[in-house]
């Protein structure tokens, strides 16, 4: 046994710890230049995480009503609010969302002519913007993103050893935690920092000046079902609703993966004890 | 080891085909009856688990194209459309991108296994420049297919390696051009990428397939660096090395599901969810893990062109390894220096790996040039140097003996193995 | 010692059948997913939605065609001649024998709707055409009665239906009612 392993199982190993550290300590982009963000519970989180049906629709709730006002969400379709593993919203509710949404569809009618319409279940929310260009222009020159990956298009750098340890604690987490510290991020900024007109300081924004007006505040939106409204809880609901609009199928995945990899691992034990019984007959091997 | 061939057709539909396409024959003597030295260990599984992945990323690829538009400005919602819409779309494309990583994982453990067990040297020159190919193809392949999501990685990574050719003296400018279709990176480039992205994978299984005969003519090497000399040094192929291959592939697909399943985008970057925008570069441009070290060697030499020739020189020097290298032992087991340097050699190339996911600024620039110049020397110095000077240990008289010896007098193999 | 050895291939047998047997389960459902991914998409699927058609504006005897689901759907107003012959049709005559009044909805005689697809191989087939008036199909030469019903082949069975229903007078929904 000794020599099986002398070769074999250390190149694993420092393969293995390269790998992961290259992935991950490479400095991420957006975050450099922007405080940590501090880590968040979530209900999707690790092996056994799911959505949390209630926070999506909150989350939707918070969307709808202060980030749809500069923000576009142009991957995600009106349909996808009522279907498995996300807010599950019922079919004729997200029928009425969708005939009373505040941006028209542009389409074209039976005569050829130019028309806007209400959006239908099929179709993925309409862009306020005729263009990027004029959305710059309407925002101080600023491009507010569009909101559909944006979780999965933020990230901040997590430094070790949790860039090894994040592979077995599954920790995914940094766009929406990335998402919760920014909106709770804005403050007063330190003394002899300039910030232009029209922006605002950001603790946790690359390099701290935003575009972006602090978009939520206590009380700002009426929950009614008991859950706190605060500004914190808004930015955690509206966060999760993010990473559910970028990751729409984590649900099934995470359960997917829990037969996969049940299945595999009886199954190695198989292959295991064939390639014992096998091997058996070889002189020298057990 | 391509010996006569003991294949027996039993049934008369076997010798009819027997005598127009000998292809049971074929794969009985290459693949059941083929001899495998008995000794060898899971470090040479990851051959097969290669075999697996590359068939992985093919079939996973050609459904992707099924789906995928290659249009810069359809590209990125494609991916989405896949990811969002297409069913199990998001599983079929989150083993695309894990399939790369460890496909290059897999590749880079078989040429340090090759390494190790001196697999390049006599009568196995052309099976490892034919690997060496390999490497490269998967590099152009992976590099093309990062492009394809049309995200800020992809089309700052695809200006920046494709402005490597620029350093070529005067028709670096042209060249580029050419390569691009346009005056910057945009449609035309896409769409030869995924053209290229698709037909590659294929060369690579044309260049694999040469790789298999080449490996069985001259046969495999083994731990204990003796040749088989007879047949109990060797098993079948069926059962033996399939049951431990089929092992291995089985505990790299348990890791395997858990980065599809749990931690899909662990490998890659965040900054290629968001779409291309050819105003603004991200503050940090990085390549995947598996070119890194490469990177860092580029960026190691302040000169452009110096830069450029060095990063692919890196990868070519593989290919005289085989003339480098002037020691008659193989196996590092019996090479107690060679195997001291071995290590320090993968230890190198992960130092490399981690300067280039560093910015290029403070210390970082200078530690690169360190690594850089250690990895030449490697082939150039140590090498050659190693075959002059270094003793080796004493050789077993065969595998049997070996692994008897192992088995039954372990402490007098070990004090043997460690004079 | 020979019983034991049998026992012991026995167990041997079990495991390697165990294993193979596992194995190829394990293929077959990784092979769903990649054959699912050809079936219509969650986008498709939802782009067939129910549309709805205003027959206002068509004219007696006129054919229009709109698009459900990417098929093309014939609209006919039919003149009061046409329905009369098409319901005294003797059904022993036709291929596909269908009675008039099952082709359209009741009180709505005049509306005939139709796949515009000939149940041949697939062809437009061209309206107020052939021996009968109906289509007539020009790669393959079947004919259709005004009521779609097909009176010549190749083609062997009449125009299908969509599926569709009135929600006013002269306003239809196509694809009330269908599946997914």
């Amino acid at each position: 046994m000794t020599i099986k392993f002398r070769f074999a199982a250390p190149l694993a190993l420092a393969l293995g710890l390269a790998v992961s550290s290259l992935a991950v300590s490479t400095p991420p982009a957006k975050a450099s230049g922007g405080d940590t963000p501090h880590l968040q519970e979530w209900s999707f989180a690790g092996f056994l995480g799911q959505y949390d049906k209630d926070q999506l629709r909150r989350g939707f709730k918070v969307f709808q009503t202060v980030c749809v006002s500069c923000h576009t969400l142009d991957k995600v379709a009106f349909r996808n609010l009522a279907e498995p593993g996300g807010p599950e919203l019922p079919l004729d509710e997200v029928q009425q969302i969708a005939a009373g949404w505040p941006i028209q569809v542009k389409d074209i009618n039976d005569k050829g002519d130019p028309i806007e319409r209400a959006p239908r279940l099929a179709d993925r929310f309409p862009s306020q913007y005729p263009n990027e260009e004029a959305a710059r222009v309407m925002h101080n020159g600023a491009l507010p993103p569009d909101q559909s990956v944006i979780a999965k298009a933020r990230t901040f750098q997590r430094g070790f050893p949790w860039w090894v340890t994040d592979i077995f604690t599954q920790y995914n987490e940094n766009g929406v935690d990335y998402i919760v510290a920014l909106l709770n991020g804005y403050e007063d900024a330190p003394e002899g920092f300039k910030v232009p007109d029209g922006s605002f300081y950001n603790k946790y924004f690359p390099g701290h000046i935003i575009g972006m007006a602090p978009p939520l505040a206590d009380g700002l939106i009426t929950y009614g079902d008991g859950t706190p409204e605060t500004q914190f809880q808004y930015s955690k609901d509206v966060a999760a609703f993010l990473m559910w609009a970028a990751e729409p199928t984590l649900d099934v995945r995470k359960r997917i993966g829990w037969y996969v990899l049940g299945f595999l691992v009886i199954f190695a034990g198989l292959l295991y004890a064939t390639k014992w019984t096998v091997w058996r007959q070889v002189k020298g091997h057990a | 080891m391509s010996g006569h061939s003991s294949y027996q057709p039993r049934t008369g539909i076997e010798r009819w085909l027997d005598t127009r396409l000998p292809i049971v024959r074929m794969i009985y003597d290459q693949f059941v009856a083929f001899p495998v030295p008995k000794n060898i260990n899971y470090a040479y599984a990851f051959g097969a688990i290669l075999a697996v992945f590359l068939i992985v990323q093919i079939v996973s690829g050609v459904v992707l194209a099924m789906h995928y538009i290659p249009h810069e400005t359809m590209a990125f919602a494609s991916i989405e459309h896949i990811m969002r819409d297409v069913n199990y779309g998001w599983l079929i494309r989150y083993i695309h991108m894990n399939g790369a990583s460890f496909f290059f994982f897999a590749v880079y453990v078989h040429t340090f296994r090759g390494m190790y067990y001196g697999s390049y040297k006599e009568p196995r020159e052309i099976l490892w420049i034919l690997g060496v190919i390999i490497l490269i193809l998967m590099m152009a392949t992976a590099f093309m297919g990062y492009v394809l999501p049309w995200g800020q990685m992809s089309f700052w990574g695809a200006t920046v390696i494709t402005n490597l050719f620029s350093a070529i003296p005067f028709i670096g400018d042209p060249i580029v051009t050419w390569l691009w279709g346009g005056y910057a990176v945009g449609n035309p480039t896409l769409t030869r990428f995924y053209s290229l992205h698709y037909l590659l994978p294929f060369v690579i299984v044309g260049v694999v397939i040469l790789h298999v005969w080449a490996l069985h003519v001259t046969g495999q090497t083994n731990p204990d660096n003796v040749d088989p000399k007879t047949p109990d040094d060797t098993v079948h192929f069926t059962p033996f090395a399939l049951t431990k291959d089929a092992f291995a592939i089985g505990l790299c697909f348990i890791a395997f599901a858990w980065f599809v399943f749990y931690v899909p985008n662990y490998l890659g970057h965040a900054d290629n969810y968001v779409p291309a925008n050819p105003g603004v570069t991200p503050a940090h441009i990085v390549p995947e893990w598996y070119l890194l070290p490469f990177y860092a060697i580029l960026r190691a030499v302040p000169d452009k062109l110096g830069g450029v020739i060095a990063m692919f020189g890196a990868l070519i020097v593989l290919i005289f390894l085989p003339w480098l290298d002037g020691s008659k032992v193989k196996s590092a087991a019996y090479r107690p220096w060679y195997r001291v340097f071995f290590w320090i050699f993968v230890a190198d190339c992960i130092f490399l790996g981690w300067l280039g996911a560093m910015p290029a600024e403070g210390i970082y620039p200078t530690l690169s040039q360190v690594g850089t110049a250690w990895y030449f020397a490697h082939f150039f110095i140590i090498i050659p140097a190693l075959g002059y000077f270094e003793k080796p240990k004493p050789l077993p008289e065969s595998i049997s003996e070996a692994v008897r010896l192992r088995h039954e007098r372990p402490s007098l193999y070990a004090r043997l193995m460690n004079r | 010692m020979a019983s034991s050895d049998t026992a012991e291939s026995t167990r041997r047998d079990f495991l390697y059948v165990a294993t193979a047997a596992m194995g190829a389960v394990g293929v077959a459902a990784v092979a769903w997913p990649f054959i699912h991914q050809m079936n219509p998409d969650a986008a498709t699927i939802a782009a067939g939605a129910p549309i709805d058609l205003d027959l206002s504006p068509v004219a007696e005897g006129q054919i229009i065609r709109v698009f459900w689901r990417g098929k093309p759907i014939f609209v006919r107003h039919r003149t009061p001649k046409e329905i009369a012959d098409e319901q005294n049709t003797d059904l022993a005559s036709l291929i596909d024998p269908a009675p008039d009044s099952a082709r359209v909805k009741p009180g709505k005689e005049q509306w005939l709707v139709v796949y515009a697809s000939c149940t041949h191989l697939g062809c437009i087939p061209l309206g107020h055409q052939g021996d009968w008036g109906g289509w007539f199909c020009p790669c393959h030469g079947s004919a259709y009665d005004t009521a779609g019903r097909v009176r010549r082949g190749p083609a062997p069975l009449n125009l299908p239906l969509p599926p569709y229903e009135f929600v006013e007078n002269t306003k239809i929904r196509i694809g009330a009612g269908a599946s997914a």
